[in-house]
C-alpha cells in the first residue's frame, strides 16, 4: 500500500517536473543556508572557545596602576606598584587557587647564526598552572630556580621554530640580551589569543632572573602584572573584593585614594565575547531559518494548486473506495518527498558551500552531525507541516463536488 | 425476504440547501432492487435521477429516510465504512469515463485494489484478466488518451468489476458514445448481468439504451412515476 502510494506520489511529481524542481529549490536554498550559517556560526564559536580554553579558567589579571606626572597620565602598568610580595600575599587568600607574578619585557634571542626578537616573561612555575599550559618536551623550572635566579628558559613553539628549525632545543644554550640561558623545556602550542596574538611567540624565565639579570629596575622585586586564578567561577566576585582590600592595605592607600592597581576579570571578558559569538551564531541560524520557512510556504502553495488541479482525480479516487486517510497520505507523501529531496540536495549544497568558504575565504567552519540532523529534521517537519493543510483539504473534499469539478 | 435486496430505499428525501432556501430534489422514494436485476432509470433533467444514483453510490447522503445497501443501513456507517462499500460492493461507470490520465490502463483498472490493500503483483494480474474480459488484451500499457472513447469506457467497466462488486452503477455510460459503440457497451452490461449475475442500475436519456434493461424506473420532479416493465413504458413514450 505504502509502496503504491510512494510510486503514485513520485509519478505525480514527474508529471510536473519544472514545478516540482522549483518547489524543491526553495527547500534546497533554505536547508543549504541553515547548514552554511550554522557552520560559520559554530566555526566562530569554536575559535572563541579555543581561545578561552587557551587562556585558562577563572582568571584575573592585576595590573600595576597608572601614574600622572606633570599632567601627563601614563597608562596602566606604568608605575611599578606591584611586587612579587603582593603576589605571595594574594596566594594566601582562600578564594585564590594559584598566583603568578609576571615581569615581561622584549629581548633579542640568539642561537648559533639565528636571532629572534620576542617577549620574555619572568614568572613562577605557577604561571603554567594558571594558564593551563603543559610542557611538551623537557621540564619546567622550579621554585628553587626562582629563589636562586638561575638562567634557565622555557620556549614557546614559535620561538623554537625560528631559532632551532627542526632541531631539539632542550639542553642547548641560547643568549638572551647577551646572557647565556639553558633551554630546559618547550611548551605545547597554544595558538592565537582572543585578540589574535601568537601566544607561542614567548620565552619564560624565572621571575627573579628577569628582574635581576634581564630587565633591571630601580624598584627591586616589582612586576608589571600578576595573574591570579580563583578557586571557582562562583568565587570570582569574592576573590576580586578580597584582592582589592588586601592590595590597598599592603600599599597603605588612604581611605579616599584611588587604587594604584587595576584588577581585570579576564574570564568575564572572554565569556562576554563567547556570548556575543553565540548570539551571532543564533542570529545567523534564525535568518537562515526564514528561508527554510519561505521554502515551506512554497511547498504549501504548490500543493494547494496541485489539489485544486486534481480535484477531479480526487473525486474518482473517492468514488472507487479511497478513504480520507488514503487521500491525505497521498498528498502528504508528495509534500514530504519534495521536502526530503530538497533537503538532501540542500545538505550537500550547504556542506559544499561551507567547505568552499573554508578553502577560499579561510572562514572557520564547523559542520557537526547535529547541525545536519537539525536542518534535516526541521525541513522534514516543514514539509509535513505545510503539506498537511493542502492534503487535509484534499481528503475532506465532498465526493460529488470533486467528481463534478471541471 | 426484504433483507436479500441489494438496494432498498425507504421514504428517501433529499434536498439541497441553496441561498434561496432548501430545494427538494427527491421526494419519498421507495425502491427495492433485487439481486440480478437490470434497472434503467430515466427521467428529464432535474428530475433527481442523478442525485438518486449518487445516494445509491454512497457519494451523497439522503436528507432523511433509509437506504439499505447490501444489508447494511448506510446512515449508520462512518466515512471509512462508506469508502469500503464504494470499494468492494459498488462498481461505478461514469459518462465521462473518469480514468486517471497519467496512469496506464492496467494501473487504472487496478486502482481500487490499491485501496483494498492488494499486493502489486496480484493487482496487475487481476487487472490484465479484466482487461482481457472487456476485450482490450493488447492495450494494457497504453495511456487512456491513446484509445477510443468506447475502449476507455470498457476500461472503466473493467475497473468497476475489479473487486467483484454486487452492484454496478452506470451514470449515462453511453452518453459520449456513438450508437454502434453504445450498443457494444450495453452488450457488455447485459453479459455481466446475465452471465455473472451482477445487479446493474443504469441512468440514461435514450430509450434505445433503456431497452437493454429488464425494469424501468422513471423519475419526474423527484418522484417515481413509473416502476415496471421496460417495453410497455417505452412504447407509451413513443406516442405523441
Amino acid at each position: 500500500m505504502t509502496g503504491a502510494m510512494l510510486y503514485e506520489a513520485w509519478h505525480a511529481m514527474g508529471a510536473n517536473r519544472l514545478r516540482s524542481f522549483l518547489t524543491m529549490l526553495g527547500m534546497m536554498i533554505g536547508v543549504a543556508a541553515v547548514i552554511m550559517m550554522l557552520a560559520v556560526g559554530q566555526g566562530a564559536q569554536f575559535m572563541v572557545d579555543q581561545s578561552i580554553a587557551s587562556m585558562g579558567s577563572n582568571l584575573f589579571i592585576i595590573l600595576s596602576g597608572s601614574s600622572t606626572s606633570g599632567g601627563v597620565r601614563l597608562g596602566s602598568g606604568a608605575t611599578p606598584t606591584l611586587t612579587t610580595g603582593d603576589g605571595e600575599a594574594i596566594a594566601e587568600l582562600s578564594t585564590i587557587a594559584a598566583v603568578a607574578p609576571v615581569a615581561p619585557g622584549t629581548a633579542q634571542l640568539v642561537y648559533a647564526s639565528n636571532n629572534w626578537s620576542t617577549a620574555v616573561l619572568g614568572t613562577t612555575p605557577r604561571y603554567l598552572d594558571v594558564r593551563d599550559w603543559p610542557i611538551s618536551a623537557g621540564y619546567a623550572f622550579t621554585d628553587s630556580d626562582v629563589r636562586a635566579g638561575t638562567r634557565v628558559a622555557l620556549l614557546g613553539v614559535t620561538v623554537v621554530r625560528n631559532l632551532f628549525g627542526d632541531d631539539n632545543p632542550v639542553g642547548r644554550t641560547i643568549r638572551i640580551k647577551q646572557s647565556p640561558f639553558l633551554v630546559i623545556g618547550v611548551l605545547q602550542a597554544k595558538g592565537q589569543s582572543l585578540t589574535g596574538q601568537d601566544q607561542d611567540d614567548a620565552v619564560f624565565v624565572p621571575v627573579t632572573t628577569a628582574q635581576r639579570k634581564l630587565f633591571g629596575s630601580q624598584f627591586p622585586g616589582s612586576v608589571r602584572f600578576i595573574m591570579a586564578q580563583a578557586i571557582s567561577a562562583q568565587a570570582m566576585p569574592a576573590a576580586e573584593r578580597e584582592m582589592t582590600q588586601l592590595l590597598r592595605q599592603r600599599h597603605h592607600l588612604p581611605e579616599r585614594a584611588d587604587n594604584d592597581f587595576d584588577i581585570r576579570n579576564l574570564t568575564a571578558l572572554a565569556n562576554a565575547q563567547a556570548e556575543t559569538t553565540r548570539v551571532m551564531s543564533i542570529m545567523l541560524g534564525a535568518i537562515a531559518s526564514v528561508s527554510l520557512l519561505v521554502g515551506g510556504i512554497g511547498i504549501m502553495n504548490i500543493m494547494l494548486v496541485s489539489v485544486t488541479e486534481r480535484t477531479r482525480e480526487i473525486g474518482i479516487r473517492i468514488a472507487i473506495g479511497a478513504r480520507e486517510r488514503d487521500i491525505l497520505t497521498q498528498f502528504l507523501l508528495e509534500a514530504i518527498i519534495i521536502s526530503v529531496i530538497g533537503c538532501v540536495v540542500g545538505v550537500i549544497l550547504g556542506v559544499g558551500a561551507a567547505v568552499l568558504a573554508n578553502v577560499l575565504a579561510k572562514v572557520a567552519v564547523v559542520i557537526t552531525g547535529a547541525s545536519v540532523m537539525l536542518a534535516f529534521l526541521v525541513a522534514a517537519a516543514v514539509g509535513i507541516f505545510f503539506g498537511f493543510y493542502p492534503a487535509n483539504k484534499a481528503a475532506r473534499l465532498k465526493p460529488i463536488d470533486a467528481l463534478r469539478y471541471q | 425476504m426484504a433483507s436479500d435486496a441489494v438496494v432498498r430505499t425507504e421514504h428517501l428525501y433529499k434536498q439541497y440547501d441553496t441561498e434561496a432556501g432548501p430545494v427538494p430534489v427527491l421526494y419519498d422514494v421507495n425502491l427495492e432492487i433485487r439481486p440480478g436485476e437490470f434497472v434503467a432509470i430515466m427521467g428529464p433533467s432535474g428530475s433527481g435521477k442523478s442525485t438518486f444514483m449518487n445516494i445509491l453510490g454512497c457519494l451523497d447522503l439522503p436528507t432523511s429516510g433509509g437506504y439499505i445497501l447490501d444489508g447494511s443501513d448506510v446512515s449508520t456507517l462512518d466515512k471509512d465504512q462508506l469508502a469500503r462499500l464504494r470499494n468492494k460492493v459498488i462498481g461505478f461507470v461514469f459518462q465521462g469515463y473518469n480514468l486517471l490520465p497519467r496512469a496506464n490502463l492496467v494501473e487504472n483498472v487496478a486502482l481500487p485494489l490499491v485501496y483494498a490493500g492488494v499486493a502489486r503483483a496480484e493487482r496487475t494480474h487481476r487487472a490484465e484478466e479484466l482487461l482481457a474480459k472487456v476485450g482490450l488484451t493488447t492495450h494494457s500499457r497504453y495511456a487512456p488518451n491513446q484509445i477510443s472513447g468506447g475502449q476507455q469506457q470498457r476500461v472503466a467497466i473493467a475497473r468497476a468489476l475489479i473487486n467483484t462488486p454486487r452492484l454496478i452503477l452506470a451514470d449515462e455510460p453511453t452518453g459520449n458514445l456513438d450508437t454502434k459503440t453504445s450498443i457494444e457497451i450495453m452488450k457488455v452490461f447485459v453479459e455481466l448481468n446475465q452471465h455473472d449475475g451482477i445487479t446493474v442500475v443504469l441512468v440514461t436519456h435514450e430509450p434505445d439504451i433503456a431497452t437493454f434493461a429488464k425494469r424501468l424506473v422513471r423519475f419526474v420532479d423527484g418522484c417515481v412515476t413509473h416502476d415496471g416493465n421496460v417495453s410497455r413504458e417505452l412504447m407509451e413514450e413513443e406516442k405523441p
